[in-house]
């Protein structure tokens, strides 16, 4: 018998494909889950539009609904109601403690400029916020570089969408 | 009055095409920074293609790489602006800033389109396209700081004028016009647009080269 505990929890144990100190459930990109007998419908809000981990999301996903005796079927939500602001506090522990500075909340304007170039920006190494941006656009399109001038190292920033 | 379909095929086909031509600068830009920066645009964009195609592609009882890769360079829709081949780095910044300027107002009007489909992926799409923006207005302020940036961006932005005249029409071409000229620190004279749909010689040979692997297996590939 699937139920929708089961299959959160067992969303909850796939890594992100290209970040994997954090699950898909930490990084919010499940935004809902339905089970009727044994067909699940997740629906799945994407990151980055051009995100080639997506398709490998999906086919993780599916294929531990699968174990769990389910039939899958992810709906691919294309909206805005995928932002930053999803990926949960425990999620954003543990970028940082990966040295991946977690997002700033998502502003009610949008993020400009001079905010990136601010010192608003915390080193997940030494906490300092004496940082710097180096470049907006790094690895891979959900981060971007900055450099720390307290201890001298190069960190990635989620950027806020 | 353009259809749905219409509308959401010039969107895709200009991010595909610019996509392109922004990944040409994979490897070789002038920083690494840059290699970085216009990889990264160019992987946004495709994505949004890939998005917009997919929508287009459920109308018309197809898919997203068949409109891709599997139409004739007549049948494109994308505005001369971005079918224009990799331009030195002061071109490549005034179509850079161009493109994402007219591109900000087009998709400001998409947001409020009644079709919540197309206002919830240009609302997404706009998310990314935030940083595109940053990052052209970086440029375009670094270079107006010197002379010679200054004189070479001028240069870029007089020959690419109608050209980005021409990727918007109706109502939305003067509010775009108003903004540029507003941001310039030059005047850019009255010229008559480009318009969508008159190829350019460069698109053939870009679609040649992007359909190789396509048309090496018609039939769709596993990677």
């Amino acid at each position: 018998m699937v139920t929708e505990t089961a299959v959160w929890e067992a969303l909850a144990e796939i890594p992100d494909p290209e970040i994997p100190v954090i699950s898909l459930v930490e990084l919010g990109v499940v935004k809902e889950v339905e089970v009727e007998g044994t067909s699940v419908r997740v629906e799945f809000t994407p990151t980055f539009m051009g995100c080639p981990a997506l398709e490998t999301m999906r086919s993780l996903m599916e294929q531990s609904i699968r174990d769990l005796g389910g039939e899958a079927q992810i709906d691919v939500v294309m909206d805005d109601s995928w932002s930053t602001d999803r990926i949960t506090p425990a999620g954003r522990e543990k970028l940082r403690e990966a040295g991946l500075a977690p997002p700033a909340p998502r502003a009610a304007g949008a993020p400009t400029l001079v905010q990136l170039q601010s010192k608003a920006f915390r080193c997940p190494y030494c906490g300092s916020t004496e940082t710097r941006l180096d470049n907006i656009f790094g690895p891979t399109p959900c981060r971007s570089v900055r450099y720390c001038d307290s201890c001298r190292q190069p960190f990635e920033q989620f950027k806020t969408i | 009055m353009k259809t749905r379909t219409e509308l959401l095929l010039e969107l895709a086909d200009d991010e595909l095409i610019l996509g392109w031509r922004n990944s040409e600068w994979t490897g070789i830009a002038p920083f690494l920074e840059e290699d970085v920066a216009f990889s990264s645009i160019a992987q946004n964009e495709i994505g949004h293609a890939r998005a917009l195609y997919e929508l287009v592609a459920r109308e018309l009882g197809t898919d997203a790489d068949a409109l891709a890769f599997d139409r004739r360079p007549e049948e494109y829709r994308s505005a001369p602006l971005v079918e224009l081949r990799r331009l030195e780095w002061a071109r490549t910044i005034a179509r850079h800033w161009l493109y994402e300027t007219a591109d900000a107002v087009r998709l400001e009007a998409l947001k409020a389109s009644s079709d919540p489909e197309v206002a919830g992926l240009a609302a997404k799409m706009d998310r990314e396209e935030i940083y595109h923006r940053m990052h052209a207005e970086m440029w375009l302020e670094r270079l107006l700081a010197s002379g010679e940036g200054r004189e070479r961006l001028q240069e870029g932005m007089l020959e690419l004028w109608p050209y980005a005249l021409g990727m918007l029409d109706g109502e939305l071409r003067p509010p775009f016009e108003a903004i540029v000229r507003e941001r310039l620190p030059f005047e850019l004279p009255a010229v008559e647009p480009v318009p969508r749909g008159r190829h350019q010689a460069e698109l053939e040979e870009l679609l040649g080269e992007m359909t190789t692997v396509r048309r090496s297996a018609p039939a769709g590939a596993q990677w």
